[in-house]
């Protein structure tokens, strides 16, 4: 059974694979972190398209981007560069924050 | 210090209620409490080790090594509470009747016990890693240690109570329909996992959204409120779930609902009862 349940996740894992991979228009954006803060605070993107969103930590120590309202977190390792996919949004404002410096690592991000 | 302790009692609640329900689900387990403290021990070693290994899991798989990894650590959680809840629904209804009938713990050697341990293991690894991750940035950036024991302190402690008053909760379920209850749980546990697997896999563009946000309920239940937080671990809550995270969940559940119907018919008289 416990093999049936994993076939059945790997099969709809490589059913996703190929549709993720065939998606059209994306957007890119970009962040840097540097002392905790984000750089731009607030970053303007399309809306109704995926966007590829690249944040470059400066800092010596790790951060964590989480957003509630765009449903995502990722670990950004000291001195690295991470990637996360959001969208496509609807035209509005979704707030993100550096999970390990919430006093100063605030930002939004805005679909128009 | 309170800012160390709410980001770790996060963390830790998310792990501690994964274990109450495992806890719970092995009632009359003889030795359980060996079997979870090693996982938990297992998960925090790898927590530490995971955490001192994050920049090359972040460079990994072209930058998504993160997302393969958290979904894969989910989804074998998910494979291994099936596996557990599967046996359980064959097996239960003979159990509870045992510790019905004899009032003591009962030994049945069979049971996937480690199924259970790499569970718990995986819980406190995922949770554990961010936790080590943020302390690590704490240091770094200047807080004094006595604020780092005392958050650390302060977080685990809510946690575990938090997990605590699950498993004392769970008890109060009439032992006849116990082991149901748990199994179901533990169904709604896996779904919930198979969702949020599904969303590192949006995140990572491996999966297609299905719609980026099916619905958005964080007016009525928040994400970041205790319950919103609590409803997420136990049951995989998400105020704004991508349509895949909804198959993903649905198909999981069914999946395991159906094997637990399936094989949970009583093959053979054990009493004369059921």
């Amino acid at each position: 059974m416990r093999s049936r349940t994993l076939s059945n996740l790997v099969l709809a894992c490589a059913l996703g694979l190929g549709a993720g991979v065939a998606s059209a228009e994306e957007a890119e954006a970009q962040l840097v972190i540097r002392s905790h803060k984000f750089e731009p605070a607030e970053i303007t993107v399309p809306a109704d398209k995926k966007v590829k969103l690249m944040i470059d930590n400066q800092d010596a120590t790790a951060e964590e981007f989480e957003s509630y309202e765009l449903n995502r977190e990722k670990v950004v390792p000291p001195k690295s560069k991470i990637t996360v996919f959001v969208g496509p949004l609807k035209p509005g404002r979704y707030p993100f924050f550096g999970d390990f410096h919430k006093d100063t690592a605030q930002g939004v991000l805005i679909a128009k | 210090m309170a800012g160390i302790a709410v980001l770790v009692f996060r963390e830790v609640l998310e792990a501690a209620l994964v274990v109450s329900v495992v806890f719970a689900a092995t009632r009359g387990v003889p030795g359980r409490e060996r079997w979870i403290g090693a996982g938990i021990a297992a998960g925090v070693l790898g927590a530490v080790a995971l955490a001192l290994s994050a920049g090359v899991v972040a460079d990994a798989a072209a930058g998504m090594g993160q997302e393969l990894f958290n979904a894969s650590v989910l989804f074998a959680a998910v494979a291994m509470i099936a596996w557990h809840a599967i046996w359980m629904a064959t097996h239960g209804k003979e159990i509870a009747m045992q510790m019905q009938a004899l009032g003591a713990e009962v030994s049945h050697g069979r049971r996937p016990l480690a199924a259970l341990l790499i569970v718990v293991a995986l819980a406190v690894l995922r949770e554990g890693s961010e936790v080590v991750l943020f302390l690590f940035a704490q240091s770094a950036g200047g807080s004094g240690w006595i604020d780092i024991a005392g958050g650390i302190a302060l977080g685990i402690a809510g946690g575990v109570a938090t997990g605590f008053a699950l498993y004392l909760g769970l008890l109060r379920i009439p032992i006849r329909h116990f082991f149901t209850a748990t199994n179901w749980l533990l169904l709604l546990l896996a779904a919930g996992m198979a969702s949020q697997a599904a969303r590192f896999l949006v995140q990572a563009d491996l999966l297609p959204s299905l719609g980026s946000r099916l619905w958005d309920t964080s007016g009525l239940l928040s994400d970041r409120s205790l319950l919103g937080q609590t409803l997420h671990a136990l049951v995989g809550y998400d105020a704004r779930p991508a349509g895949v995270q909804v198959v993903f969940y649905i198909v999981t559940g069914a999946v395991i609902a159906i094997g637990m119907r399936v094989w949970g018919k009583p093959r053979k008289r054990v009493t004369g009862a059921a």
